[in-house]
């Protein structure tokens, strides 16, 4: 979890936490149109390349890939925490190629998504190649842009995995941040070259000094390495270039070799299929071969290949060290696996390592708004998944909310990303319920363990939660958490890591100012409102990083809830023992705030087993007649009990009380912020 | 109008036909003792005045401020559309007339005249007839009521509303609380026996303990009747700004209970029987014209925004219409003047909405819905089958909140306060009922009893 702390953003509405309850209807539009819309845009802003290019760039239908030798190719890639400034010194490389007109209009460029651009985050990779002239010779520099995110650290992998080395930029006012750090091992355990930019030199509050001492002493980069540079302004950023092609070393690949290439990433384009983006470790690739996919062992023919320039631009051949994009009649992602190796059918080669599969570890509910709009939330949800193959679909039903499902996020922000892509894209409303995480039971049962083909089973929905008796342990996932704030917070910091089961790990001041701690949490901890609380008690300074960390063995129960005796199932909750009360006590006040009077008593309790630890009484009402219904009354009056009546038959019945669906809309949704 | 000059003469004469149930609920006669009824043929009438000198701050009612006297325009109005719709229905008998409003009490006491006159020239207006008009307790309206009494009203409602200056100043009234007590002894002199108040509860700033001391003070100058309304904030009206607003609080939702429970009570002891969710009345002096709409009967509306039902002459002649006329009164005027009739809304009740009438009136009485009454309406299924199978409404028998026995279906004391609450259910397990039996034929869709 970490969206950036600095207090700018605390005060942009387009940070909030995303409303996961949106009441509003829109018309769904189809996915062509929205598709269409989307190139158009794109093809607008792009208006006439060739009549503006720079003399650094070669003549578009005259690129002669050939002429890059591998020694002439840099792949490399942005990383930063949000807000430093990686779209913006993206969107001066691309000018300053001539890969992009240069004109006021170019912001996050790179980032395509009306979601990446609302929140200034990158959620797609992105490719650009680029052609730069550097001491009389015609460089061609790669730029794979990478999300923002340690939630999608698996997409950052991707593209790291293609490169050589990093673009690593730090705020000159901010400093280091959390997610500065997550970045950093990310780039420093894929061995790449690391060149360290302090960004926005221009702020009257920068103090470059200062960042390039903390980079020293947390990465362990001499100052001297550091450039200073104005993105915004370009200043130095000529600097960051020269520094591309005589800091990062060449892809070692050779065109003589056989043909062999990695799926870093695929999009799913609605005419022409799978659309592949792929890095060549190897030998070369035209129009017409013939080619393999390593994971399936199935062929396909090259239709169409080229650079992304950052849109597609067809060449004739793809060469040894170079990235581009490949179209070969695949007809879905799953065919393009990302890590995947391809190669000529006549030269098997062997596999290149690939990528784990993206874990989901956030889960939450989706249900449409009203049963009606299933069809059309399923086939929004079809297609979004088509182009993020991390999230994870499972059909759920609710009593309370009808037909949905359960879908797996790598993240918080991924699933807030997910579900605002949702409802911008494909015009979707849903209620998104609460996030849960999945947990682990160790199975001592020797007839479960039968029945389920293993001992240790994963538990998603707590209608699947074993018994005690049956179970050895149970286990629920950690994280690593990074924060990184000013000294004056860290007593409140630590007050609130310790009351969410949180252990530390670490703590380390970066500067006299500022310093980072570690912690090990249950992800279940942070996965509703850390983050905010987070924000809040540190005004804003505070960042917040997290990765997988594992699982552990956890003291975890089921807890019910009750309406006079009767337990709601689709209540049911999996709490850690020390946290079932509060969670209980909240979810009774929930339920007493959003059930209506009726005309008898309402005992709302949470329990674990036949034990109740918390309770909320709802009061009859005693009187509840109009006063006045003679002759002119009637009509309207009949009116409004008919309307109760159909409103009646929509809520559901539990024992003798009758729960809107808003009731259970307010217990399971996440808060609004 | 010579038909009826003494007040107390007609009283005597109505009195007679009533007698009292066992359990103290003043019932009518059962109906099934003098042969079949003829409701088909017979309605009541409601004749609306739509003029106010002022506007009340909580009253959301059809009435217009006048900007010139046009009681003669309006009278002869009012008899042609009573004309025109006592000939559609096709009624004989008026049972009872009701001039409501507005301000009725404004309306000069000729105009009452001709319109009963009106009534009696085309169908039997029997002398018994329960006339009741609603007066505010004006020292204005007071000295018309003599005169009233002579045109042939035999019954009025006062709306007294408050017995505190104060409050009535600011609900908007424009009469005092001496006015009032004045109006009802007069009223009571007039016609003794006959004479109704309106009390409004939960006004802003009342207490339990104030409201207790008020409604005392009202039992001990207030006639057989009283009606009690807990004050219903209407959109619209300037009571409803004010509370919005938070510059006006008005009592919270238990204690508003509180102080309907406890007005039952203090009326109960003093004799009053409750008959109906806001009505009580000693010795059996409950109003006719309004029973007659908690039985689902007919009832034929004339005046701006008056309301009907009733089965209009037409090719089948079998449907109960609800009726509405044209509400704002210079409209109704012209449109009456031009078109010899105001009605602008006519929709045809089917068989389970008139039933769902029948059910949400009915329970409103204390006495509930009679298996005998119910037959009228439901000659095929009965309360039993209607409702004896739903498990909620075997949950509020069993609660005691719903009593459903040989006699009928009805709420308890206790129900009676939540039946808003109970409605819904049982309205739910009647559509249950009825519509299957609709749509496969077993029962065919005529709505109104013959």
């Amino acid at each position: 979890m970490s969206f950036s702390l600095a207090r700018r953003c605390c005060e942009t509405p387009l940070l909030k936490r995303v409303v996961q309850f949106k009441t509003c209807r829109r018309k769904i539009e189809s996915y062509n149109v929205t598709y269409t819309v989307f190139r158009h845009r794109w093809m607008k802003r792009l208006p006439v390349l060739s009549s503006s290019r720079m003399s650094t760039q070669p003549d578009k239908e005259t690129v002669d890939l050939s002429k890059f030798p591998v020694d002439r190719i840099r792949n490399f890639c942005i990383i930063a925490h949000i807000d430093h400034g990686k779209s913006t010194l993206a969107d001066r490389l691309l000018e300053m190629t001539g890969a992009i007109v240069k004109t006021e209009k170019n912001k996050q460029v790179l980032d395509k998504l009306q979601v990446e651009r609302e929140r200034g985050i990158t959620v797609k990779a992105q490719t650009a190649s680029l052609f730069y002239s550097h001491q009389g010779q015609q460089y061609l520099l790669n730029l794979i842009d990478t999300p923002g995110h340690v939630d999608f650290s698996y997409e950052v992998s991707r593209s790291l995995s293609a490169c050589q080395g990093v673009l690593l930029i730090v705020d000159a006012n901010q400093g280091i941040q959390a997610q500065t750090v997550a970045n950093f091992y990310l780039a420093f355990e894929a061995q790449l070259a690391i060149i360290p930019v302090i960004n926005k030199i221009d702020l009257k509050n920068a103090d470059p000094e200062r960042v390039e001492s903390q980079i020293e002493k947390v990465f362990d980069i001499p100052q001297e390495e550091c450039i200073r540079i104005s993105a915004k302004h370009g200043t130095n950023v000529e600097q960051v270039l020269q520094a591309v092609v005589n800091r990062i070393p060449p892809p070692v690949a050779s065109t003589n070799d056989p043909f062999k290439a990695l799926v870093f990433d695929s999009n799913f384009d609605h005419y022409r299929g799978v659309v592949a983006n792929i890095a060549v470790f190897g030998g070369r690739i035209k129009k017409g071969d013939k080619i393999v996919s390593a994971h399936l062992n199935k062929t396909y023919e090259v239709n169409e290949l080229g650079l992304l320039r950052p849109d597609e631009h067809p060449t004739q051949k793809l060469f040894a060290g170079q990235v581009g994009y490949i179209i070969a009649g695949m007809k879905d992602v799953k065919e393009a696996q990302i890590g995947d190796t391809l190669y000529l059918k006549e030269q098997p080669v062997e596999a290149l390592p690939g990528f784990k599969p993206a874990k989901a570890m956030v889960f939450a509910g989706m249900y449409p708004m009203d049963q009606s709009e299933y069809p059309s939330l399923r086939s929004a949800i079809e297609r979004l998944t088509l182009n993020d193959s991390s999230v994870t679909v499972q059909r759920d039903s609710s009593l309370a909310l009808g037909a949905g499902w359960r879908l797996g996020f790598l993240g918080l922000l991924h699933m807030e990303v997910f579900n605002q892509r949702l409802e911008q894209e494909y015009n979707a409303s849903v209620i998104v319920t609460a996030p849960t995480v999945p947990c682990k039971a160790v199975l001592s049962s020797a007839k479960l363990i039968k029945q389920h083909g293993s001992e240790e089973i994963t538990i998603v929905n707590p209608a699947q939660f074993p018994d005690r008796s049956v179970v050895s342990e149970y286990l629920e996932p950690m994280v690593l958490g990074t924060i990184l704030a000013p000294d004056t917070f860290i007593g409140k910091i630590m007050s609130l890591c310790s009351s969410r089961r949180a252990v530390q790990k670490n703590l380390v001041y970066i500067d006299d100012q500022r310093v980072m701690m570690k912690y090990l949490f249950p992800l279940n901890e942070i996965v509703v409102d850390f983050y905010d609380l987070l924000k809040s008690l540190s005004s804003g300074y505070a960042s917040f990083d997290y990765e997988n960390a594992g699982f552990q063995t956890a003291d975890l129960i089921k807890m019910d809830i009750l309406l006079n005796g009767r337990p709601v199932e689709e209540l049911t909750t999996i709490v850690h023992r020390d946290r079932a009360y509060s969670t209980g006590k909240a979810m009774c006040e929930r339920l007493k705030d959003s059930i209506p009077r009726q005309m008898f008593e309402i005992a709302v309790q949470a329990a674990i087993g036949n034990k109740v630890i918390a309770r909320e009484t709802i009061k009859a009402y005693r009187k509840d007649v109009l006063a006045k219904c003679y002759g002119g009354d009637i009509t309207r009056k009949l009116k409004l009990l008919k309307k109760q009546a159909e409103g009646k038959k929509k809520m559901r019945r539990i024992g003798n009380v009758d729960v809107p669906k808003d009731a259970f809309i307010s217990v399971l949704k996440r808060k609004d912020k | 109008m010579i038909r009826r000059t003494v007040c107390a003469a007609g009283r005597a004469l109505s009195a007679s036909r009533r007698c009292f149930s066992g359990e103290g609920v003043p019932v009518d006669v059962p109906e099934g003792a003098a042969g079949p009824p003829h409701i088909a043929k017979e309605a009541s009438l409601y004749v609306h005045w739509p003029y106010c000198l002022k506007r009340c701050s909580y009253c959301n009612f059809n009435k217009y401020i006048p900007k010139e006297s046009n009681d003669h325009i309006m009278t002869t109005c009012l008899q042609r559309e009573t004309e025109t719709l006592l000939q559609l229905s096709q009624v004989s008998r008026i049972t009872s007339v009701f001039f409501g409003g507005g301000t009725p009490s404004l309306a000069p006491p000729s105009t009452i005249a001709a319109v009963l006159k009106i009534i009696s020239k085309h169908v039997n207006l029997p002398d018994d007839a329960e006339v009741t008009l609603e007066v505010n307790p004006t020292p204005a309206g007071m000295s018309k009521l003599k005169d009233y009494c002579r045109a042939g009203v035999s019954r009025f409602s006062i709306g007294v509303q408050s017995l505190q200056d104060e409050d009535l100043k600011n609900l908007g009234r424009d009469h005092s609380s001496h006015d009032a007590l004045q109006t009802i002894e007069e009223a009571r002199r007039l016609c003794p026996g006959r004479v109704s108040v309106d009390i409004i509860f939960g006004r802003p700033r009342q207490t339990v303990e104030s409201w207790e001391r008020e409604l005392s003070e009202l039992l001990r100058v207030c006639d057989d009747h009283v009606s009690l309304y807990q004050l219903t904030l209407e959109r619209g009206t300037q009571l409803f700004k004010q509370v919005q607003s938070g510059r006006v609080t008005v009592p919270a939702e238990d204690v508003m209970a509180q102080m309907y429970q406890h007005a039952r009570e203090t009326l109960q002891q003093h004799g009053f029987l409750q008959y109906e969710v806001s009505n009580f009345a000693k010795h059996n002096s409950v109003s006719h014209h309004n029973m007659s709409y908690w039985k689902g009967r007919q009832y034929i509306g004339v005046g701006p925004g008056a309301h009907g039902r009733f089965v209009p002459l037409g090719e089948d002649g079998v449907l109960r219409e609800a009726r509405t006329q044209t509400l704002e009164p210079d409209v109704w005027i012209y449109e009456v003047q031009k078109r010899g009739h105001g009605t602008r809304r006519r929709i045809q009740l089917g068989y389970l909405e008139l039933l769902e009438e029948v059910l949400v009136m009915g329970m409103r009485m204390t006495r509930g819905i009679y298996h005998k009454h119910w037959e009228l309406f439901s000659p095929h299924v009965g309360l039993h089958e209607a409702f004896g199978a739903s498990v909620e409404v075997q949950d509020l028998l069993q609660s005691g909140k719903l009593i459903l026995d040989d006699r009928g279906l009805r709420c308890s004391w206790e129900g009676l306060a939540l039946l808003d609450s109970i409605l819904p259910a049982l309205l739910v397990e009647l559509e249950r009922q009825i519509l299957p039996r609709l749509s496969d034929g077993r029962i065919t869709k005529t709505s109104n009893p013959h």
